[in-house]
């Protein structure tokens, strides 16, 4: 059988990112095309229980490094210990998870194996037995395809929410293989690991978003969306106008110098549709746009638009999904 | 503190995006030019330490000529010095190539803390300041949206999804950023700042300078390869709510439509 296929799978706080499925899934979906099979690499502290799950996700075999050491992701640790586990799957390909941290391993590891690594794709084709990738560039307004010179082990990340997740084979186990590392001693740490228990949705990975823009007009007026964002389950975010006016944290942004998002449904409040905002919502399946220009350029990117005042139509929405979620439930 | 930071010039990010005729760049007639942002967040982030614990802030940038009136605007803010690698093509020969360029301009250096932006609003492939910490072999803290430094240790925090980490290095050390204008507020080119600016040393580097064997950077070396561009799919054209209902009623026809046609509610 040629060289397998090998994941990266995520983990925090004790389980699998849903990205690592994601990944698992996608590399099942190439093995079976170039007729081979799926190695992962699992790094982490107490994960040996875990591990035979990714079977689940079509992964026939896991490498493992289990140390309390590798319990938080820290480059100067996790990336030569990744390292080593893939040279012993010894692989044709590579596929990572394009998340936060996965992101800035895939960097570092793309160096440390002196590998060609393409971040953060949305496609992945096999052509004639060579692999090409499409990623969105300039923040999704232009896409890009790349391919490897011969030889070469493609390292690929993959963005979070746009693979598809195989219908989990529950009965099906992987094989599983400690290795032993040797954790690097390290010159930075982690010293602090905070996790939003509020309940209250983030940006990535929320199917809604309710955004807000200048035409919210100050801090406060926020709550009306967060009042429809909390009876959707969705997310509230802002375009840069409405956090530089220090309206909203920057962590809420979305646009070309914010978040990119793709999230099901993508309500637009007083948002004009600045090309830097396009850019970070574009690839939403499902656009709402409200505004009270009518030539506001965010109407053209909107599958449903409706020109009212905000401040009058947002609470006549709440009030219109509310009664459709009480009829639901 | 010896502060060095690396900047890209990417074009504004209002720009507007076509594809060349090659059909593998894209058209960049009509562009402006600026520093790319996150790199922007960096250069403020290093006046700020140079405020904190003195010492000289130089600019590490690369590329061809036009890139220089960014490094000026850099030194208008108030860095001291800079380094150019100029070098017209020097992103084809992949991203593997340009962070050893710019990982041997650091160590020609002796920096203490390297600085820069997490990725760049063009190609957004995140890869460099990881790259460059890996080939000096150095601890990197990445994406950082507020930095603390005491003198021997850098402490920053970096949001991650649903959360956030603390996470801290002895120097040496790299740092990426992340965040946004509003986190940073970089500041501005002052008159005097652009007058002293003018006459503030830039040194040009070649890539055998720097020690560097020419014949390894070419782009048929490049471990990924660029072949082709595409315009994303465009979205069909929407509709308008019907204008003659009332606000409560657009409101209801809105939800009708999200949850019967599009299925999304």
């Amino acid at each position: 059988m040629s060289k397998c296929v090998c994941v990266v799978a995520e983990y925090r706080a004790g389980d699998f990112r849903r990205v690592a499925y994601e990944v698992a899934s996608e590399g099942k979906r190439i093995a079976d095309i170039l007729g081979t099979n799926v190695c992962a690499v699992l790094v982490g502290s107490n994960v040996m229980d875990k591990a035979p799950t990714l079977g689940r996700y079509g992964v026939d075999k896991v490498y493992v490094a289990d140390d309390p050491a590798l319990e938080n992701y820290l480059p100067e640790t996790h990336v030569p210990v990744i390292a080593d586990l893939i040279k012993k799957c010894d692989p044709a390909l590579v596929l990572l998870s394009a998340s936060v941290d996965g992101k800035d391993l895939s960097a570092r590891l793309s160096a440390r194996l002196e590998e060609g690594l393409v971040q953060d794709c949305t496609e992945i084709v096999v052509d004639g037995g060579k692999i090409k990738v499409k990623k969105p560039i300039y923040a999704g307004k232009c896409l890009a395809w790349s391919q490897w010179a011969e030889g070469a082990m493609p390292l690929i990340s993959c963005r979070p929410n746009v693979m598809s997740c195989m219908a989990p084979m529950e009965d099906k186990k992987a094989e599983v293989e400690k290795v032993d590392v040797a954790v690097p001693q390290a010159r930075s740490s982690v010293t602090g690991l905070e996790l939003d228990t509020s309940g209250r949705v983030g940006l990535s990975g929320a199917e809604i978003i309710v955004s807000g823009g200048r035409g919210m007009k100050e801090a406060s007026n926020f709550s009306i969306l967060e009042e429809l964002a909390k009876l959707l389950g969705a997310a509230v975010g802002a375009s840069r106008a409405a956090v530089d006016s220090g309206w909203r944290p920057h962590a809420d942004q979305v646009g070309q110098t914010g978040k990119v998002v793709n999230p099901n449904l993508y309500i637009a409040a007083g948002i004009s549709g600045a090309i830097q905002h396009l850019a970070g919502m574009g690839s939403s399946k499902f656009i709402v746009a409200i505004n009270k220009d009518a030539d506001a350029p965010i109407f053209s990117k909107a599958d449903y638009g409706i020109v009212e005042d905000l401040f009058a139509f947002i609470p006549a929405l709440t009030e219109e999904v509310r009664k459709l979620k009480s009829t639901c439930s | 503190m010896n502060i060095v930071v690396v900047l890209k010039q990417t074009p504004d990010t209002e720009s507007v995006i076509r594809i060349a005729a090659d059909g593998k760049s894209v058209v960049t007639d009509g562009f402006k030019w600026i520093i790319n942002p996150y790199d922007e967040f960096a250069v403020e982030a290093a006046l700020r330490l140079k405020q904190q614990h003195g010492g000289t802030v130089t600019i590490l940038s690369y590329g061809p000529q036009r890139v220089v009136e960014s490094i000026r605007t850099a030194l208008a803010m108030g860095a001291d010095n800079a380094v150019m690698i100029a070098d017209d093509a020097i992103e084809s020969y992949g991203r593997l190539k340009l962070a050893k360029a710019v990982a041997a301009a650091i160590k020609q250096l002796n920096a203490d803390i390297v600085l820069m932006g997490s990725r760049a609003v063009d190609y957004d492939m995140a890869q460099r300041g990881p790259m460059v910490a890996e080939f000096l072999d150095w601890p990197h803290l990445p994406l950082a949206v507020s930095i603390e430094c005491d003198g021997s240790k850098v402490t920053i925090q970096r949001p991650i999804e649903g959360g956030k980490v603390t996470m801290q290095s002895t120097l040496p050390v790299l740092v990426t950023f992340g965040g946004s204008h509003a986190v940073w507020n970089p500041r501005y080119a002052s008159l005097p700042g652009i007058m002293k600016a003018k006459k503030k040393p830039l040194a040009t580097k070649s890539l055998a300078d720097l020690g560097l064997d020419a014949a390894e950077f070419t782009p048929d070396k490049a471990k990924v390869r660029n072949i082709s561009l595409e315009m994303p799919a465009e979205r069909a054209a929407g509709r308008i709510i019907n204008g003659d209902l009332d606000t409560a009623g657009k409101a209801a026809e809105l939800v009708r439509v999200l949850h019967e046609e599009a299925k999304v509610i």
